[in-house]
């Protein structure tokens, strides 16, 4: 059992568990944003993008279109298919195996794999896998549990949780807070949203700050 | 086909085609450094539009309750460094002692 002892392996299962675990927050809010206890499993078993769930249960819950919110959760999921790029040179994989990996293909199977770099290629591999399919399993397990228990609760505001959905989207977005630009950005998209909720039709005011991230990205670059 | 149907469906179609994208194409084809820093920025701003209007907006009115008490909870959990269950506990509560008692 060298497997069990193995660091990468370590590695894997804590962030498997611990992320994993969130999902009781995204089955919970898919609940009490109106969604079924079978939409909200199926969100989790073939999203599978913690941020891009929150963001389609949040918008059309909040009143927004289907467009709208498969918008705003797709132009999150494109950080998926950059994390694509990256590993598809160390995966090496074809065929069936490649179905496979692009479905795991998340910030924490990424992000554990390119924490590995200094074990060499074949651990970066398998923190990969690991990962992938860890948080895969937990996540939709915690998913379940979430609606179930959301379902069995009633009323929503009566139990906090139309307050945990926006605490959720801070606990995501907190940690990507790097530096001024990125902390003025996040001030100017709440503000943007807040101040055009009244006159803009449910969801533009979300989506509408990705123009905002782009003009920044574009300004920073000149 | 309802809009919950419509939105469960099209998000995972959409999420499953930008992650297969991602392994199939060049890699030089998405490596130029506007697109790196355009998409770390995306999430920022969008992740902080849903935070905004999660806790201070219904339907299309501006609506200060409960939930800006989950957040300032939140906010401060986040401060403390607490992991993420924690965080969104403590919003959870706070907002629902504020909802239930007040």
């Amino acid at each position: 059992m060298s497997r069990v002892a193995s660091p990468t392996f370590r590695d894997s299962l804590s962030v498997s568990l611990t992320v994993g675990a969130y999902g009781v927050a995204f089955g919970a809010a898919a609940v009490a944003n109106g969604f079924s206890v079978l939409q909200s499993c199926l969100l989790s078993l073939l999203t599978f993008s913690g941020a891009s769930q929150f963001a389609v249960i949040g918008v059309i819950g909040a009143g927004g279109g289907a467009i709208s919110g498969i918008t705003t959760a797709s132009l999150l999921g494109i950080r998926n298919g950059l994390y694509g790029v990256l590993m598809a040179p160390i995966l090496k994989v074809r065929g069936l195996k490649r179905v496979v990996a692009a479905h795991i293909t998340i910030d924490e199977s990424t992000g554990v794999s390119l924490s590995q770099e200094s074990r060499g290629e074949s651990a970066m591999r398998e923190g990969f896998w690991l990962t992938g399919f860890g948080v895969f399993i937990f996540w939709n397990l915690f998913t379940l549990a979430g609606a179930l228990g959301a379902k069995a609760m009633g009323n929503p505001s009566a139990w906090g949780l139309d307050a945990a959905v926006p605490a959720a989207f801070l606990g995501l977005v907190w940690p990507r807070l790097k530096n001024t630009t990125d902390k003025f950005l996040a001030l100017t998209a709440a503000v943007f949203a807040i101040v055009t909720t009244p006159y803009l039709p449910a969801g533009l005011p979300i989506i509408g700050t990705a123009v905002i991230a782009i003009i920044a990205g574009v300004r920073k670059a000149k | 086909m309802d809009t919950l149907w419509i939105g469960v469906i099209g998000t995972s179609v959409i999420a499953y085609a930008l992650k297969f994208a991602g392994h199939s194409v060049p890699e030089k084809f998405l490596s130029h450094p506007l697109i790196k820093r355009i998409n770390l920025l995306i999430p920022i701003a969008l992740l902080s539009a849903l935070v905004a209007v999660q806790s201070v907006t219904t339907k299309s009115a501006i609506v200060i309750d409960h939930r800006l008490a989950g957040l300032g909870a939140a906010i401060l959990a986040l401060f403390f460094k607490a992991p993420f269950p924690i965080v969104v506990l403590s919003a959870a509560i706070t907002s629902a002692a504020v909802y239930n008692f007040f």
